[in-house]
């Protein structure tokens, strides 16, 4: 996939190759497209690729359901193969349990852990004589005290456009200690805590976020941040690269990152992440798995974390002073991640048909802030959405 | 020749006997190469067309054979193919997201080949007019016809950020309130058209400006003589011969419309919501985002 993270999975590529002498060939392609890729490679049988970076959040079940991976447990079992200081044990809990399967199986490394947080402009708040709010609630008030229309600043700012939209929301029910489809399979998108988020969703994006929002994905809302024009970006900390950027950013020293606050009944952080994994039909398994230890090795977690690239899978590189010895981001940037870990809990449902889920209660929310009922909505998102998980969970 | 010679005896020829020989005289070899010819030149044709209609039935055919036999079946990508019938097509006649596609696929071509159509027809009478840089002038209004409709739409989707695009800069410098643009679900197909608009009135003032270029003067002459005003020499003479050059024009902007995909997609993937989702985005959502193939055939072959 296209990201900084791949960026520096290539820039390693020569070491990894003067090492093993094993050459690599590589391409990065953009997310989506990305997906079609996968998702039709795969499907043929034949796919070009010997490793491939998956988003887990949407493409874990479909991979579990199609035989896509290698299951890597008997090569991490065989000292044969696997280095003894890659030591997989310091991949945190969190990230591991993200990836693995319903059957135990482990067919991706957690590479890249991406945790939703706030990032809030320190100097509006100053200005205002406020403190980063305590509570999901608080986050409203605070957003209404900074909303400043006139001066082309906004409170707050999230994503709004349909499907991106979707872990906003998910976000807030998190909140209330729910996920949207329960441990059981059944949806839960039209409970009383999930129209709680709903009206979270629609307050926040439509009272004290910027016009347009509806059409905004998260590079609209970096942008918005970054210029100065919203107090608060409700993202994940994958997004920070640009924003300690002189070159990009005219708010460089002025970035608070905050934990997400706690909601009513629960305090979580929304979890996304990127396995890397062996394709089942690759004849060149070894060399593979020799390029993922390579790549997921400490010094490389470490690098991906200093060049503020995202939060690595690995519990040593958080925890590692070196980190944060010459990077751009402050401290508070480092605990933030840290903390987040510690609360995370995965930010879209475990479900195959994640792409259909969003598009609909996209949808369904992005009409919201034209004014829409959020109940009304999200009943009919629920209706539209619930033959076609059956479906799929039938096979 | 060989019928002269059938008919030694004949008395003095008739007219239509003279007409006889003399077609016999003028084309005397070519009776049996014809009569041969009616019986063998379908077989030696055939053979001339076929690699053609190979070519068709590997590239044509051969696709639409195979996206029907999809249409009746429940298949999705990494799934199980089952047979459902019509059942794919009496679906999307109860799929309100597909209906509505349709409408707005209808909405949004009348207006990108309406107004293209009225403002093209406009610039070529200007065009056709002398008058100083005119080839200059010509040249800059035909450059956004050559732009890849993708960088297109990447450079509009800027200038119509809500905050940060120059056309609410330019609104506010006329003391306009900022516009929403394609951010809100009311402008938003009325926006993408404006897109639309920019980017193919050139086309259709080129194909007008070609046919006016071809246009007699006499009826001008004449209508100068009887004391006819530009309008009316424009209404009774212009309109009149050059509405096959504007036809021609509809035609290929109503094909152009109906196939708007990347614009629509790169500026605002069907949203906000659903609002600017036409025919093209529903249909690639349905096969390339959901996976479900059979449904997604169904869409084509309705509308093949």
């Amino acid at each position: 996939m296209k990201n900084p993270r791949s960026d520096l999975l290539q820039a390693h590529g020569k070491e990894f190759t003067a090492l093993t002498a094993i050459q690599v060939s590589s391409e990065q392609i953009p997310e989506q497209q990305q997906r079609q890729k996968a998702m039709i490679e795969f499907t043929s049988g034949h796919p070009a690729f010997d490793v491939c970076m998956l988003a887990l959040q949407v493409q874990k079940r479909l991979a579990a359901k199609g035989k896509w991976l290698e299951d890597l447990r008997p090569c991490l079992a065989d000292a044969s193969l696997t280095s003894p200081d890659f030591d997989y044990a310091d991949f945190a809990e969190g990230a591991v349990g993200f990836g693995r399967q319903a059957d135990g199986s482990v067919d991706t490394l957690p590479h890249f852990i991406d945790f939703w947080m706030v990032f809030y402009n320190k100097e509006m708040f100053q200005q205002k004589g406020i403190t980063y709010p305590k509570r999901m609630d608080e986050m409203f008030a605070a957003a209404q005290t900074l909303n400043d229309p006139s001066k082309g600043i906004a409170g707050f700012v999230s994503r709004g456009l349909k499907n991106a939209n979707i872990p906003v929301w998910t976000l807030w029910m998190l909140g209330q200690g729910m996920e949207t489809v329960s441990q059981t399979g059944q949806l839960q998108t039209d409970i009383p805590e999930a129209i709680w988020a709903g009206e979270m969703y629609k307050r926040m994006n439509r009272e004290v976020a910027p016009p347009g929002t509806v059409g905004f994905n998260w590079n609209e809302c970096q942008t918005t941040f970054m210029q100065g024009r919203a107090a608060m970006w409700l993202d994940g900390i994958g997004f920070a690269t640009p924003l300690e950027d002189p070159t990009k950013s005219r708010i460089v020293g002025k970035v608070g990152y905050g934990m997400t606050p706690p909601g009513p009944k629960g305090h979580h952080s929304a979890l996304f992440g990127d396995g890397l994994g062996i394709s089942r039909t690759s004849t060149k398994k070894q060399a593979a798995w020799l390029y993922m230890q390579f790549m997921c090795n400490k010094g490389n977690q470490l690098a991906m974390l200093k060049a503020g690239a995202g939060s690595p899978g690995r519990s040593s590189a958080l925890a590692n002073p070196d980190a944060q010895v010459g990077s751009r981001f402050s401290k508070e940037y480092f605990d933030c991640l840290a903390a987040s870990g510690t609360i995370a809990r995965a930010g879209l449902p475990q479900i195959i048909p994640v792409t259909a889920f969003r598009d609909v209660f996209g949808v369904g929310l992005t009409n919201t802030l034209s004014g829409a009922d959020v109940a009304t909505e999200l009943r009919k998102a629920t209706e539209a959405f619930k033959p076609v998980l059956e479906k799929s969970e039938q096979g | 020749m060989a019928a002269a010679a059938a008919d030694p005896g004949a008395l003095a020829p008739g007219p239509a006997a003279r007409n006889e020989r003399m077609t016999d005289k003028v084309l005397p070899a070519t009776e049996p190469t014809h009569a041969g010819s009616t019986h063998l030149a379908p077989r030696r044709y055939c053979l001339f067309a076929l690699p053609a209609l190979l070519l068709m039935a590997a590239v044509i055919i051969s696709p639409w054979l195979f996206t029907l036999v999809m249409s009746v079946m429940e298949f999705t990508v990494g799934g199980a193919i089952n047979f459902v019938g019509l059942g794919n097509f009496t679906k999307l006649v109860s799929d309100t997201r597909f209906l509505e596609s349709v409408g707005r696929t209808f909405w949004f071509t009348v207006l990108a080949v309406v107004f293209p159509i009225g403002l093209g027809t406009a610039a070529a009478v200007v065009f056709h007019c002398q008058f100083p840089f005119r080839g200059l002038l010509r040249t800059i209004f035909i450059m956004p016809m050559m732009a890849t409709p993708v960088a297109v739409a990447l450079v509009w989707t800027m200038m119509f950020h809500p905050q940060l695009g120059v056309l609410n800069y330019l609104l506010s410098l006329i003391g306009l309130a900022p516009f929403a643009w394609v951010y809100d679900p009311n402008t938003v197909i009325i926006t993408l058209v404006l897109v639309e608009v920019w980017h193919w009135t050139p086309l259709v003032m080129l194909i007008v400006l070609g046919g006016m270029a071809a246009l007699p003067t006499d009826p001008y002459d004449w209508a100068t003589i009887h004391g006819a005003s530009d309008w009316q020499m424009f209404r009774f003479i212009t309109l009149p011969l050059i509405l096959p050059d504007i036809m021609v024009a509809v035609v290929i902007r109503t094909i152009d419309a109906l196939k708007v995909f990347d614009t629509i997609f790169v500026i605002t993937q069907g949203g906000p919501g659903t609002a600017s989702e036409t025919l093209n985005i529903f249909l690639y959502l349905q096969a390339f985002q959901f996976y479900n193939l059979g449904y997604a055939s169904a869409v084509v072959m309705v509308f093949s």
